[in-house]
């Protein structure tokens, strides 16, 4: 069975992901590095054009979040059941919020995505391969804006901002005798390997040691140029199924013409119970 | 494999059963343990989906209905990591015996029943190792179907695959669901070798079948993991 194009690995067999109207739009980068002020400000100018928001973030599942503020306060996880929770915390947002909002036409913003994950459980020494295959169900999404950021400009940011916690520093791994060298070295090689990726999975790169309007400017103008592209291809393929309609050609209309496939789905055709294998708690959005 | 310096020479043994609910696996790994450590064998017993990690999270989800087929995969691989690192891996290694009731083929054949990716879930689990023998205690469905209802009448709603929506009824629905089960079984037997035990057999024929097969691991040190 080969990989579904929409997805990183095998996807989610027993999801219809083909009529997913929305965009996913993803804010990757360090600790520190101003993302979340980035995604309420980018949220905010999209709402006042017009655009349906949802925004979601790391470790802010229903089902996880406080699981996961639990295991972290009590220091017990290994690389293993750590790089395990976040892939539960994610699929649950995923198939909860992202999945049913992208599929309402909303555009989606993530505060971090499945590369954090990578990063981190790449850092702990995993399997670069088994990470990426556990989050093989999650969405390719349509843009990864990257918060890019050299160590020795975030470590101070870290340290100004906020007391640096403890998983934050890679405290769990060793790597120093004290937070600073810790936090340094982890840092460091967190950065590596977004960078690495960065490459690998075409980002947007965005200087994050920039002012943060000069961002956010920078932000607006990749996420504009995506959804303008969106709407004039929304707008060409509605054209295209009105076309029978308005030109009363028998021959097209009989065949259903050739995009009806591809129209809007309805309310009516919004999957709720029909579906066999597909959870009846999940449909709720 | 070469030994690894510092490893104490005896590895324990990972033993595990594996069936359908209602297949008797719990009884026959309880009168096991019960002759091995009769016997003077250590025995550590760990059992599936009962790691402190997740277990809010897992009773919530349940409660609330709501998981999905991938979390509910997910939560229980966690469980597993997390008892692997801290119930089964630490006791193998300080050269004592553990039993386990389910294991990753549990995983297998549930998840894939509930309709996630055949091979994403293999590969999910591809940090856990091969146990030294795998039992599976092999039943017609209306055989555990009797069993359930005559134990507790009462099915539970994850054990019948009632988020999966095939029956309101949830008996209907438990023969339906682990009857894909079953057949994810018969699958996995094959593949991963399973010693495969006729579960409609008394108990007691049962476990002396059982008894005869781990004796036979514990007097063949050649059989020792590596």
């Amino acid at each position: 069975m080969t990989a579904h194009p929409r997805f990183f690995g095998h996807g989610l067999p027993y999801t219809q992901v083909e009529d997913l109207k929305g965009a996913l739009i993803t804010l990757e980068g360090t600790d520190g590095v101003g993302r979340s002020t980035q995604v309420a400000q980018l949220k905010q100018w999209l709402e006042v054009q017009g655009y349906g928001v949802i925004d979601t973030g790391w470790t802010r599942s229903e089902l996880m979040s406080e699981t996961i503020m639990a295991a972290k306060a009590g220091h017990s996880l290994n690389r293993l059941t750590f790089s395990l929770m976040y892939a539960t915390d994610f699929a649950d947002r995923l198939e909860k919020i992202v999945i049913p909002a992208l599929r309402s036409g909303f555009v989606v913003l993530a505060d971090r995505y499945v590369f954090t994950a990578f990063a981190r459980s790449v850092v702990r020494g995993a399997d670069p391969k088994w990470i990426r295959n556990v989050f093989g169900f999650a969405l390719v999404p349509d843009m990864t804006l990257y918060l890019q950021i050299d160590v020795d400009s975030l470590i101070p940011r870290l340290l100004e901002d906020r007391r640096v916690d403890f998983w934050e520093a890679g405290m769990d791994m060793h790597l120093g005798t004290d937070l600073y060298d810790s936090c340094r070295k982890y840092q460091w090689r967190l950065i590596r390997e977004y960078n690495r990726m960065a490459r690998q999975y075409g980002f947007i790169r965005i200087d994050a040691t920039l002012p943060q309007d000069q961002i956010q400017t920078r932000i607006r103008r990749n996420v504009q140029a995506l959804l303008e592209e969106r709407r004039m291809r929304t707008l060409t393929e509605n054209l295209q199924s009105l076309r029978p309609l308005l030109f009363e050609d028998p021959d097209d209309a009989a065949r259903g013409g050739k995009t009806a496939g591809r129209e809007p789905a309805g309310l009516a055709e919004v999957p709720v119970v029909t579906r066999p294998g597909r959870p009846a708690g999940a449909t709720d959005s | 494999m070469a030994r690894k310096q510092g490893m104490p020479r005896k590895r324990g043994r990972l033993i595990v059963v594996e069936g359908i609910d209602g297949s008797g696996k719990s009884t026959q790994i309880q009168l096991l343990r019960r002759w091995l450590e009769a016997r003077g064998v250590k025995v550590f017993f760990t059992e599936w989906n009962s790691s402190d990690l997740v277990r809010q999270a897992t009773k919530r989800g349940k409660k609330k209905n709501l998981l999905t087929p991938t979390t509910f995969s997910l939560l229980h691989a966690t469980d597993f990591a997390d008892r692997l690192t801290y119930s089964i891996i630490p006791y193998l290694k300080a050269g004592i015996t553990v039993l386990a009731d389910r294991y990753i083929y549990t995983a297998f054949a549930r998840d894939i029943a509930r309709g996630v990716d055949r091979r994403w879930v293999r590969d999910l689990y591809a940090f856990a190792g091969k146990p030294d023998a795998a039992f599976y205690f092999r039943v017609p469905i209306d055989v555990a179907v009797a069993r359930i209802m005559g134990a507790r009448a009462k099915i539970k709603f994850y054990e019948a695959g009632m988020d999966l929506g095939l029956s309101a009824d949830p008996v209907e629905s438990f023969r339906l669901f682990q009857g894909r089960v079953l057949e994810e079984y018969d699958r996995l037997s094959g593949e991963y070798g399973f010693r495969v035990i006729d579960g409609t057999r008394s108990i007691d024929a049962q476990q002396r079948q059982v008894r005869d097969q781990v004796s036979r691991l514990f007097d063949h040190p050649a059989a020792e993991a590596s």
